[in-house]
């Protein structure tokens, strides 16, 4: 765990200690669990965004994106009679086709991934609406899907399972889990991998990894491919959490939420920099954020607020300690290099 | 070009405005300049020419106010100072055209001539007065027999037309002094033939000129005077007739050579690498032949700006080559990106050291795995103790100074950050090594260890390509010399005739004597 992950966790336990001594229920099952599975939720495409700020672009379509797949998913399984498995291959299929065509704009094209991904938040929330006319989708009475719904909805108390109910704790819902899972997948890709290696390189200079013989288009589009298919897996996920879908709506923002978890977890809007662990801490804070907002009687309107206000803070902070780390670092290479041309005198 | 014949409006009578006395300079491992002198008059053109870290931009940097002399002092109208600030040199009324134009093509010819200190109006507002600066601009460009006015956008002026609008800004500075460097380096020869216009005209009003080239025949047409720079001291001054091709280029060279020529272990193998008419973006219309042998080190030699880093990017598939064929032991190859020369076994130690050889931030070990590090890897997991391993074995191997392989790169010493790059691909198998000014900013100590490295690598069989810009360097390093002169190769010399005024000759386009 590097040093900044650490100062985001203590900032997370000393929040979510105020808020538990205020308001006790902070702490009850019931809200740990709901928290955690927003947590998961957010989580999924928040890292997808990290594969994207690492090599210093930006994916702005990602609330689109859900709201698109997530009509899409609703009303394949639900109206078309698609079985849900070859429903859930073609959606994360489209999300990345999708991430594709946004990589080869970005490298091929040179276009400004702010623009590309701008353009596909207006494209695709456009289609979305479109696609079911504006109406809400959502399941007819008496559909359901029990596999789908107790693996994306459902919640497992592993303590109860263990003990055959002997002792209960907290059911963790499944959402939560896939992240997890996943968080450690992709910590194993950015920070062991070859391809992870060569994000950081690519993000922190692309002209040395150029000259470096990295492939670095190739590593830039596979970046909005991962960043597309997380995405489209959180779609699948949302979708079977709000069951219904009004594609006006659905997701807005949420591709600030990620943004602002990663930032949050480290990563520089100039790329090379970040952790998964980070991007993961950065999500959970922003959740008990919202959850703080609620529990302690402060106006929901004040939400965004408060999330901007203590994301600025926690920049502010951040930027001020790599300053005086940056000096200490400088100061040292004098220092060596001074020391080194000693003995040559 | 001989109507511009050099007159002599009080070039002589009057007095110098300027003087330089006794500069001296030195640069960590470099001995700049070693005690200069200068005077200058007003309406005076001087040529200032020399080689390659003959000390040119040194005195420029003087001039400017940007670097400052370790002793000798500069006197203004009489007054004596240690040396100048930017703003100093500004008030002495000294003006610079740098070879890259400073100026902003959002904006048109006005604002740029009055950037920072444009004319406002309606008092606390502080608008600008787009009007007046026009007014203001529009006789300066007269007086240069501009073609365009005042409210041209300057991303439409030809480059010629922009180095107008810099020299349209020295004159509304009131200045007495136009420093030109390298002005006609990028420019078309009619154009060039206009400046020179241009040169007189300043020249007409009173105004000195020091005129920095390396095409000589310019410097023939334009000055009245030429001083030759040479390590650092002036080699000596040419007056009116004086001034000819040869004699500038015989007082340019001459200098003493400090680098030692290790010879070969064994005569040069087969050709391993060959460009047959290969054009790059810089020079589309000139085509580069070259063979380089296995075993051999080449040296490309060139003035600055002849096209042989971007030949040296075409090599490397960095950048596209817009023709011709490049052979690598008789197969031709395809070389659409770097990835794929790396693959081939070419590999480039580029000029810019810190932009483009090296992650700065980067710790040692991953800078000398990234072009290879799926070897370092088990089912595309880094294995960290195999790349460290590898780390320590070449920084045994090539001496690289650092307290550890996790050592950030970027706090080395050049020399030292030189050597990673270089362990990067001693690391891998290399066919062709291609060094782009490899010991620019190193010390000497790591220097000559960089060229005993090169020598190394030549008599295990690799071929290598130096390109250099130091002469000391060109001729004592390598086995042949080959000289760019504007994006074709305009000679290759074997080691006995690879002389100063042989390359130099070649460099500037002329036949090796």
């Amino acid at each position: 765990m590097q040093k900044k992950d650490f100062g985001l966790l203590v900032l997370i336990l000393v929040v979510g200690a105020v808020v538990a001594a205020i308001n006790p229920r902070f702490l009850s099952p019931i809200n740990i669990a709901n928290t955690a599975n927003l947590v998961g939720l957010f989580g999924i495409f928040s890292i997808g965004q990290a594969f994207v700020i690492m090599t210093a672009g930006i994916e702005l379509s990602v609330g689109s994106m859900i709201a698109l797949l997530g009509v899409i998913f609703v009303d394949l399984i639900a109206n078309r009679g698609v079985p849900w498995p070859l429903a859930l291959m073609l959606v994360i299929f489209l999300g990345l086709l999708m991430g594709m065509a946004h990589g080869l704009l970005i490298t091929k094209l040179r276009l400004q991934p702010f623009v590309v991904t701008l353009c596909g938040l207006l494209i695709y929330r456009g289609v979305g609406r479109f696609y079911t006319k504006d109406a809400t989708a959502g399941f007819p009475f008496g559909v359901s899907f029990p596999d789908l719904e107790f693996l994306t909805t459902g919640r497992t108390d592993f303590v109860s399972l263990l003990t055959g109910g002997n002792v209960q704790s907290i059911a963790f819902p499944h959402s939560f889990m896939f992240m997890l899972l996943l968080a450690g997948v992709m910590w194993v890709v950015l920070h062991r991998s070859v391809f992870g290696r060569h994000l950081f390189a690519v993000g922190k200079n692309e002209e040395a990894a150029r000259y470096s013989g990295i492939r670095t288009h190739r590593v830039i589009i596979a970046a909005y491919v991962i960043s597309a298919v997380l995405t489209s897996i959180a779609a699948i996920f949302l979708a079977m959490y709000t069951r219904s879908i009004s594609p006006a709506s659905h997701g807005n923002f949420y591709e600030l939420y990620a943004i602002a978890a990663a930032v949050l977890g480290g990563f520089s809007l100039r790329g090379g920099e970040g952790s998964i662990i980070g991007v993961v801490l950065g999500t959970i804070l922003l959740q008990v954020l919202q959850n703080l907002v609620n529990l302690l009687g402060i106006p929901s309107s004040l939400n965004f607020a408060v999330m901007g206000s203590v994301i600025l803070l926690g920049v502010i902070i951040d930027q001020q300690f790599s300053l005086y780390r940056e000096r200490r670092r400088t100061l040292e290479a004098a220092r060596q290099i001074a020391a080194a041309k000693q003995p040559a005198e | 070009m001989s109507s511009f014949p050099p007159t002599t409006i009080g070039a002589e009578n009057a007095p110098p405005f300027l003087r330089l006395i006794g500069m001296r300079k030195t640069y960590p491992g470099v001995l700049a300049l070693a005690g200069f002198d200068l005077e200058v008059r007003p309406g005076e053109v001087i040529g200032l020419v020399g080689e390659n870290g003959a000390g040119k931009s040194t005195v420029m940097k003087i001039l400017g106010g940007v670097a400052e002399p370790d002793s000798g002092s500069i006197e203004i109208d009489g007054v004596g100072y240690n040396a100048l600030t930017v703003g100093g040199a500004m008030r002495a009324g000294i003006a610079f055209v740098h070879q890259e134009l400073n100026l902003f093509d959002n904006l048109d010819v006005a604002a740029n001539v009055f950037i920072g200190r444009e004319p406002s109006r309606f008092g606390p507002l502080h608008l600008v007065d787009a009007r007046r600066q026009r007014e203001a601009v529009r006789p300066l460009l007269e007086r240069l027999g501009a073609n365009f006015g005042p409210d041209a956008s300057v991303a439409r002026l030809s480059l010629a037309q922009q180095q107008l609008v810099e020299i349209a800004k020295a004159l509304s500075l009131n200045s007495r002094l136009v420093i030109l460097d390298e002005p006609t380096s990028s420019l078309p020869l009619a154009e060039t033939e206009k400046l020179l216009e241009v040169i007189s005209a300043l020249k007409a009003q009173g105004i000195a000129v020091i005129f920095i080239s390396h095409r000589l025949h310019e410097v023939v047409a334009a000055c009245d005077r030429v001083v030759v720079l040479r390590d650092g001291r002036m080699a000596g001054t040419l007056v009116g007739d004086e001034i000819e091709h040869d004699r500038m280029v015989q007082l340019m060279v001459g200098r003493e050579l400090k680098v030692a020529y290790v010879p070969p272990a064994a005569t040069a193998g087969e050709v391993a690498l060959a460009a047959r008419g290969v054009r790059t973006g810089t020079y589309p219309f000139q085509d580069v032949s070259l063979e380089l042998r296995k075993g051999e080190v080449l040296g490309l030699a060139g003035l600055v700006g002849a096209g042989r880093t971007e030949f040296a990017r075409v090599l490397f598939g960095i950048d596209r080559r817009h023709g011709g064929v490049i052979e690598l032991e008789g197969r031709p190859l395809t070389l659409a990106s770097a990835a794929d020369a790396v693959r081939d076994g070419i590999f480039l130690v580029p000029e810019d050291r810190k932009g483009s050889g090296l992650l700065l931030d980067f710790p040692i070990c991953e800078n000398i795995s990234l072009p290879n590090l799926g070897a370092y890897a088990r089912s595309s997991i880094v294995l960290q103790e195999a790349e460290r391993a590898q780390a320590e074995r070449s920084r045994a191997e090539l001496a690289i100074r650092a307290p550890g392989v996790g050592t950030r790169t970027g706090s080395l010493s050049g020399g030292n950050q030189q050597k990673v790059v270089l362990a990067k691909w001693l690391a891998m198998r290399p066919k062709v090594m291609i060094f782009d000014e490899p010991t620019r900013g190193i010390d000497i100590g790591a220097k000559s260890e960089i060229y005993r490295l090169m020598r190394q690598l030549a008599d295990a069989g690799v071929a290598v390509l130096m390109i250099s810009s130091d002469m000391e360097e060109v001729i004592g390093v390598s086995d042949r010399v080959a000289v760019m002169h504007e994006g074709s190769i305009s000679g290759i010399l074997p080691r006995e005739q690879a002389t100063e005024e042989n390359i130099l000759r070649l460099a500037v386009g002329k036949a090796a004597a």
